[in-house]
Order: C-alpha cells, then sequence, then structure tokens
C-alpha cells in the first residue's frame, strides 16, 4: 500500500496532534516563561524553590519513589506466577486486572477511606482478634496506599507481558549446562525482564508523582503533592503562569524517567498493550 | 507447598485489588447516608437513581463523550496507522514519537496543556473541550491496537486484489480491512474504557454546568457521597461483569481479547 495517496491520509491526524499534543504543550511553555502582563520571565519557574512548593514536590517524590519500589516487589512475583500459568487460565487473570478500572476511579479510592479509617474495617478487624489498630488515614503511608493500589495493573502488566515471551528453552538450556534455579532466575529471567520493569517503573512513577487525586482523597488534604499545588494554581487560584512553570519542572522529571524508558526499551517489548 | 504459596499470593492480591469494589457494592444497600455506619439493608438508592436527574444527566453524558470520543479516534486513528506505517522511516519515527506523547507524560499536564489551549483561544468550556481532549488521548490507544496488525499484513494480497481488478478502495475493504479488524475493535474498546474512566483530563477540560460521573462524584467528596453513586458505579461493574463473563463463554471469540 506503497501509494502517494496513503500517505498523505496522515494528514488528519498531523493536523490533529499538532492542534491538540503540540500547540498545547507549546502554550504551557508560553505561560509559563511568562507574567500576567506577557512579559518574559523566569519568576514561575524559579518559584519551585519557594518552601512550600519545594516541600511538595520533595513529598511527591519521596512518595512516589516509595510507591514504585513497593509496586516492584509486589508485582515481580504476581507477574512471574501468573506467566507460569496455562494460557486459558492467563486470559482470565488479566481480565481480573483490568475489571476493578470499570468502577470509578475516585470512588475505589474512596472506598479505602471506609476500609482504612481509624474505626474502619481494618481496624474493626484488627481489634476482634486483638491486634493493634492501624492509624493510617490521612497520613502519608494512606497516600502510599492509594498508590499502590491504583497503579499496581500498570506494573504487573508490561513485566507479565515480557516474562511470557521468554523463551522457555534459553531457561531449560541454562539448567541444563548446571546452573540451579536461582542462577538461572539472576542470570536469565531477570536481565531478559529489563525492559518490563523498566516500563512498568515509569508507568507507575510518572502518575504516583503528579496525582492530585489520590492525595486529596486518602491524605485528608492536608499534605500537599506538587500536582496538588499545580491543580490549586489552576482551579482555585487561576494563576495559570505560576501553575504552568511549576509543571514546567514536574515535566523535567517526567523527561528523565522517558529518557530512561527509551534507553533500555527500544524495541517497545515492555509496552502494556 | 509452592504452589500452596503462590495461590495464597495470588488470593492476597486479589483481596487488595476488589476489597474496594465489595465495599461499593455493600454501601449501595446501607440505609444510613454515612459512608462509616451501617444503617441497615434498604434498596432505594437503585430505585430512587432514575429520578435523580443531575446523576442521569452526568450519565448520559459521561456514555455520550465515551461513545463520541471512541469512535472519532477509532476513525482518526485507523486511519492515521494506516497512513503512518506507508511512510517514511524519520518521518514515522517522529509521528510514533508525537502520538506517544500523550500516553507518557503525566494526565495533569495533558489536563492543563488543553485548558491553556482553549483559554488561549478563547474557547467556551463545554461538552465539546471535554470532547476533544478525550479523542486527543484516545487516538494514541487506537494506533497502537491497529498498528501490529498492519505490520503482519501481507503486502501482496492487497496487490493481488488490485491485479484481480479491484478498484483500491474495494481491495482495503474486502482484503486489508478483515485483517486490522480485531486490532481495530480492541483500540475502540479500550478508547471507550479511557473515556469512561477519565477524571482528571475532563477536570481541567470541562466548563460549569457540564458534568460527567467523575467530576460529580469529585464535587461531592466534601460534603459526602450520594449513596445513589455507589448504586450507580456498583450497577456499571456488575454490567460489565457479566458481559465479560458472556463473552469469554461464547465459543470462538476469545481471540479478540488477546489483542490487547
Amino acid at each position: 500500500m506503497k501509494n502517494k495517496f496513503v500517505k498523505w491520509l496522515s494528514l488528519p491526524y498531523a493536523f490533529w496532534s499538532l492542534a491538540f499534543i503540540i500547540i498545547p504543550l507549546v502554550m504551557v511553555f508560553y505561560f509559563g516563561l511568562t507574567d500576567k502582563t506577557g512579559k518574559f520571565t523566569f519568576a514561575n519557574i524559579l518559584s519551585i524553590s519557594l518552601p512550600v512548593h519545594f516541600k511538595s514536590l520533595l513529598i511527591a517524590l519521596l512518595l512516589s519513589f516509595i510507591s514504585t519500589v513497593i509496586c516492584l516487589l509486589l508485582s515481580y512475583p504476581l507477574a512471574m506466577i501468573l506467566s507460569s500459568l496455562n494460557s486459558k487460565n492467563n486470559k482470565l487473570m488479566i481480565l481480573i486486572f483490568v475489571l476493578p478500572m470499570w468502577m470509578n476511579f475516585l470512588l475505589r479510592t474512596l472506598a479505602w477511606q471506609t476500609l482504612l479509617e481509624n474505626e474502619g474495617v481494618i481496624n474493626t478487624i484488627l481489634r476482634t482478634i486483638h491486634l493493634p489498630a492501624l492509624k493510617i488515614i490521612n497520613t502519608p503511608y494512606a497516600i502510599v496506599f492509594g498508590m499502590i493500589y491504583n497503579f499496581l495493573p500498570f506494573m504487573v502488566l508490561p513485566i507479565y507481558n515480557v516474562l511470557c515471551k521468554i523463551d522457555k528453552n534459553l531457561l531449560n538450556a541454562a539448567r541444563d549446562l548446571g546452573a540451579n534455579e536461582v542462577q538461572t532466575f539472576l542470570k536469565v529471567t531477570l536481565p531478559l525482564s529489563v525492559p518490563g520493569i523498566i516500563s512498568g517503573i515509569t508507568m507507575v512513577f510518572v502518575p504516583a508523582l503528579t496525582t492530585f487525586v489520590i492525595s486529596d482523597l486518602l491524605g485528608g488534604s492536608k499534605i500537599l503533592l506538587i500536582g496538588n499545588v499545580i491543580e490549586q494554581e489552576f482551579t482555585l487560584n487561576s494563576n495559570w503562569h505560576l501553575g504552568s512553570g511549576l509543571s514546567i519542572v514536574l515535566m523535567l522529571f517526567i523527561i528523565i524517567s522517558m529518557i530512561i524508558t527509551a534507553i533500555f526499551d527500544k524495541d517497545g517489548e515492555g509496552s502494556a498493550l | 507447598m509452592a504452589n500452596v504459596l503462590k495461590k495464597i499470593y495470588i488470593a492476597l492480591i486479589f483481596i487488595f485489588l476488589y476489597a474496594p469494589m465489595l465495599v461499593l457494592i455493600v454501601l449501595s444497600f446501607n440505609k444510613s447516608k454515612s459512608r462509616a455506619k451501617w444503617g441497615g439493608f434498604t434498596f432505594k438508592w437503585y430505585t430512587q437513581l432514575l429520578s435523580d436527574s443531575s446523576i442521569m444527566e452526568a450519565l448520559v453524558t459521561t456514555l455520550l463523550l465515551a461513545v463520541l470520543s471512541a469512535l472519532i479516534s477509532t476513525f482518526i486513528g485507523t486511519i492515521a496507522a494506516i497512513a503512518i506505517t506507508s511512510l517514511k522511516k524519520g518521518t514515522r519515527t517522529l509521528m510514533m514519537g508525537i502520538t506517544n506523547i500523550p500516553m507518557l507524560n503525566a494526565e495533569i499536564v495533558t489536563g492543563i496543556s488543553l485548558m491553556l489551549l482553549f483559554i488561549f483561544f478563547n474557547v467556551k468550556f463545554g461538552f465539546t473541550t471535554i470532547l476533544l481532549a478525550h479523542i486527543t488521548f484516545n487516538i494514541p490507544y487506537v494506533i497502537l491496537s491497529v498498528m501490529p496488525r498492519i505490520k503482519q499484513l501481507n503486502p501482496s494480497a492487497y496487490e493481488a486484489a488490485m491485479d484481480l481488478g479491484a478498484s483500491p478502495f474495494k481491495a482495503f475493504f474486502k482484503v486489508v480491512f478483515p485483517d486490522i479488524l480485531p486490532g481495530v475493535f480492541s483500540g475502540l474498546l479500550m478508547a471507550f474504557t479511557m473515556s469512561i474512566d477519565d477524571f482528571i483530563i475532563t477536570h481541567f477540560t470541562k466548563g460549569a454546568g457540564v458534568d460527567t460521573l467523575s467530576t460529580k462524584i469529585y464535587s461531592q467528596v466534601r460534603k459526602g457521597i450520594d449513596p445513589k453513586m455507589y448504586a450507580l458505579s456498583s450497577l456499571i461493574f456488575v454490567t460489565v461483569l457479566v458481559l465479560l463473563i458472556l463473552i469469554n463463554i461464547l465459543p470462538g471469540s476469545g481471540k479478540k481479547a488477546k489483542e490487547k
């Protein structure tokens, strides 16, 4: 189908992505680098050094880092178990991970309030079996909990995908050559699954770093992440210039994680699709 | 022993993922309006649901957005995927790079960038702005699910059809399209799901007076969620569950789900 006409068919999409992907990003830079009178300034970007903003960025980095690590630790064994099941079963298993997305994401996160509250379901259970109650609602722990809950499937699916693609003959060859289970895992399975791991890490880290909803719902609006600061500048204070400036700072971290993904995942093997 | 441990591990993750679902379903039968107290069993949230015009309006908006954005993005995305494959390597890489931006970028940045675009060009915020935003973040999902199908196509089949006298148009619809259809279909489904579940981008591109279910729920967070919302989302969840079970039981449909 390599005729000229087909090539021209890419124009509508090229136009669409110019209008709704490229120009909007240019807008973020335009607003971020100007003040209310339209004069060029770095003030919006530099305001990240204000203690309030800097603290929110640090907390967001810390919490999203912790959530990403825990997601990885939970997901890897899970993906290994799922990939070892026979194929009829694992289609169902994947569905199980996608299905919760059909219940509204805000309501699902709010349900954790009911579960985690000081007089909530989990604490009631803990008290009945005479264990100490957890006091985690409205603390950073609850936010980490919500991040793990919401983004776990994004870590499981890419790792699962690469693990399924590993040639079983490689594992058998390693064993035939005298490697034990641990060596086979460390020398064969783990290195081959790196693209999936990296892809999973970005797919969890970026939304966790930039969230404002989870911190809003589970942090009792006392803990501000950088996402909350930006959201408030846009919706409450209508200070689009400051909000854009902080978004540029945020994008820096996103771009860094994209570059890392691109380096490790050249063939797009780890994509979740 | 190892097998038992594996099963326990899967079960624990399963409980972790589905505990909130259970909570929401239980709350949808809770007589008390409070989230924290059980006030007895009731069906009233379900029976009052249909007569709540503001929730019904949000539901219609949500579904309309999902259907329209899924159809339009599938149309644009499928054509784009076919066209991009025929481009020279440099242009193709550039187009795919741009396609990846909305997928890899943070939703909050996509949301505010579109908001700024509409502010800058003085576009009135409302249903249309949300629709444009949803189409934008849906197209990449369509392209990425159609693209692999096109790469698997046998180019000679299309040429053979032309040699046998089919017009390019006919050759496309008789030969190429049936082969990429599973990819188109899973892209459509993906786009529909993403649109229904979206909150963040809608939050920044909606105007006053227009609400989807997500933005309506968010506005209720401070004053307490209307229990009718629990009833509605339980209904949606059960409907999808039943549909999925049916699709998986029906023979011969197993192939489609694998495309994802």
